[in-house]
């Protein structure tokens, strides 16, 4: 080489350190997107708020009924029977307005009286609040009426942290979390980079192709835990929502729940070239598990025949982990399943993905 | 310079082939690039160019033929050679969140013995715009830094698709400083374009590419002197249905002629005696001039008499 002036050149340091660089351009990328910073962090914790709110334990079970009598000038019989319980809340309505609330959920519960005093009760037998409101209100109405309760009973409630719906709630919606931001996150921005041909670009360097993935997992490895920070830490400190198992291991069942999760991430974006597929693919991957994987409700009310389909979701076996730990204490070896089906998933995604990968 | 071409070969490229489909891309075509030599590859859209530069870079797998350079072919040590390279592709874009800096500083991680960012920001003349997110370049500066990285790594060969297609005159010769800097430093560039006073202006040696194959070859002073003629003229009349061009080619000093669009051209050796026979032809025949034009021969005018097209046709 014959160069005339030699350009002076730095000395190298960690910084310059190719895992470093990419991984700083992931960083980057991510900090300098308010609408992904929303996604990740802001709305799991607003949707926790939100249905951690709406579900809240009350104090004391009320029903609350329309009571529809069959000649509306009468005074109403049931009512009064019924406004004597603390437990009713009772409206005078007439027929089509009581099936206008029973739809809107404004009322739980029809109670029909016709000429004879006979009551019949009107409800969704699916719903479980009308189930509920039937024996409360059937209850106070007999109880009012002058029955005699055979056994004597009292009750004590449970309202403890750990068996609400919010404990139920919080460990879901960061599986469900963790799912969200690990698939997108790889799978956009590799279609985003396939898009642009930057790809095509940098394997024209002499960029590590290790390393160029790795600088992925690094980063989501760094965002998920500010995730699992946000979200399990806007549980406790509002909802009280227990941690009873080890902070690590719930790291630790976090971690490889999204490793998984960012495997399906790059399964998405293996080949899609536009935005538009990717999206399509993510949804298809996503949806299904969003209602199946117990994420708002137990997966255990699917019929069983489903159940073994169910329990191999990747979601699944992250949320019902994440349970364990935080409200039964669990350990790692006590989710011993779980972890397997999430390392199944670790090992089919990223050896199809890697197999399958386009460059250009 | 043709003395180079010998001591040590950049590039040579044997008998290349490559189709997709039914299309032939490029169908069998030769190069030989010197050290420190600027190659040009010349030609319209579609003429094979991308495709040939990028097998050449070894991102697209081809059907038959031989690549070796800087002594090496990609089967052999495909990470050697791609340390020693450097590559600008004809559309890529950079992602628009990133800083200049930032980016350099990403592509020079790559590099086992890179040039400092400082040093290719000044060679791109982008100082200035060093801590600006890319989305807030100008067309000229994202394709300078896009020739920054493919710099950064401190490259013996550089290759260049298309840098300036789309840009605007001043950032045309912005790019140009850029690309002459890089060749006086002693390497080698492959350069694809379509526009002639581009590869006339920045070439040693030009390859005149259409459908897949070379047709030209030489300097772009060699390629002009093969018509023959230095100088083109250039006329309209009202009178066309008069005019005959096997009567135009006959007129002293004119060596061919054609129409294309309503305009004629006239490949001329001597102007003083071409344009007065011309005149007192279409006086003769009664076709009064509405246009006439005369320039000096160039790259484009060589392509037009191989091809009977024009390098630029949409
Ligand atoms: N990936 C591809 N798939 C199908 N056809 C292609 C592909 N790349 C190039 N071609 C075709 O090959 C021919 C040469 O294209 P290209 O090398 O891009 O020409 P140039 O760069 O000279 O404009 C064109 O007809 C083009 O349509
Ligand atoms: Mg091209």
């Amino acid at each position: 080489m014959s160069e005339t002036r030699e350009p002076r050149r730095t000395p190298r340091t960690w910084r310059d350190a190719q895992i470093v660089q990419l991984t700083l351009v992931r960083f980057r990328e991510f900090l300098r997107e308010p609408e992904a910073l929303f996604w990740v962090f802001i709305f799991p914790v607003l949707l926790t708020a939100g249905l951690g709110l709406a579900f809240r334990s009350k104090p004391v079970d009320t029903a609350t009924v329309a009571v529809v009598t069959a000649d509306i000038h009468a005074p109403p019989h049931v009512g009064e029977l019924l406004a004597r319980s603390k437990s009713v809340v009772v409206r005078a309505m007439t027929v089509d307005s009581a099936m206008e609330a029973l739809r809107t959920g404004r009322v739980a519960l029809i109670a029909i009286e016709d000429l004879g005093g006979r009551i019949s009760y009107r409800y969704d037998p699916a719903r479980d609040e009308s189930r509920t409101a039937r024996l409360i209100v059937d209850d106070a109405l007999q109880h009012a009426a002058g029955r005699v309760e055979p056994v004597a009973t009292s009750d004590d409630y449970v309202t403890a942290p750990g068996s609400r719906y919010v404990d139920f709630l919080v460990p879901g919606l960061l599986g469900m979390n963790l799912l969200g931001s690990g698939v997108w996150g790889l799978g956009f921005a590799m279609v985003d980079l396939r898009r642009k041909r930057l790809l095509k670009r940098l394997i024209a360097t002499p960029m590590s192709r290790p390393q160029f993935f790795a600088s992925f997992l690094i980063s989501r490895l760094v965002v998920l835990s500010f995730e699992v920070i946000a979200l399990v830490g806007f549980g406790v400190l509002v909802f009280h929502v227990p941690l009873r198992g080890s902070l690590w291991s719930l790291l630790f069942i976090a971690v490889f729940g999204a490793l998984s999760f960012s495997g399906l991430g790059l399964l998405v974006g293996t080949r899609a070239k536009t935005v538009e597929a990717v999206s399509g693919l993510a949804n298809a991957i996503m949806l299904p598990m969003w209602v199946l994987s117990g994420t708002f409700f137990s997966a255990s009310h699917f019929p069983d025949v489903m159940q073994p389909f169910v329990r191999a979701l990747p979601l699944t076996a992250v949320n019902d982990a994440l349970r364990a730990n935080m409200l039964q204490g669990a350990s790692l070896g006590a989710v011993m399943p779980q972890l397997g089906v999430i390392a199944f998933w670790v090992v089919a995604c990223y050896a199809v993905a890697l197999k399958l990968f386009r460059w250009r | 310079m043709q003395a180079a071409v010998h001591k040590s070969a950049a590039l040579v490229v044997r008998g290349l082939r490559k189709s997709y489909g039914d299309v032939v891309a490029v169908d069998g075509l030769d190069l030989d690039v010197g050290a420190q030599e600027c190659f040009g590859l010349l030609g319209p859209n579609g003429a094979g160019k991308t495709t040939t530069i990028e097998i050449c870079e070894g991102l697209v797998d081809r059907d038959s033929g031989d690549v070796e350079m800087l002594g090496r072919t990609w089967e052999q040590d495909p990470k050697a050679l791609r340390q020693r390279i450097g590559i600008s592709l004809q559309e890529t874009q950079l992602s628009d969140k990133l800083t200049v800096r930032e980016t350099l500083a990403l592509f020079r991680s790559f590099y086992e013995h890179p040039h400092d960012v400082s040093h290719v920001l000044a060679q791109v003349q982008l100082e200035e715009k060093a801590n600006a997110r890319i989305s807030t370049l100008s067309g000229g500066q994202k394709q300078r830094l896009a020739v920054a990285c493919a710099l950064i790594g401190d490259p013996e060969l550089l290759f260049l698709d298309e840098p300036t297609t789309g840009l605007d005159p001043q950032s045309r010769r912005q790019m140009w400083d850029v690309i002459d800097k890089f060749r006086a430093s002693g390497h080698s560039i492959v350069l694809t374009t379509h526009y002639m006073d581009e590869a006339e202006r920045l070439c040693d040696r030009i390859a005149i590419v259409d459908h897949g194959r070379v047709i030209a070859r030489g300097t772009p002073r060699e390629l002009i002197a093969s018509l023959g003629a230095e100088q083109m003229i250039e006329f309209a009349s009202e009178g066309t249905a008069a005019i005959d061009l096997g009567e135009l080619r006959q007129l002293e000093g004119i060596i061919d002629a054609r129409l294309d669009a309503g305009t004629y051209s006239l490949q001329a050796k001597e102007l003083h005696r071409a344009v007065p026979a011309l005149l007192a032809y279409l006086a003769s025949r009664g076709a009064p001039l509405t246009e006439l034009k005369t320039h000096s021969a160039t790259l484009e005018d060589v392509f037009v008499s191989l091809t009977g097209r024009h390098l630029r046709d949409e």
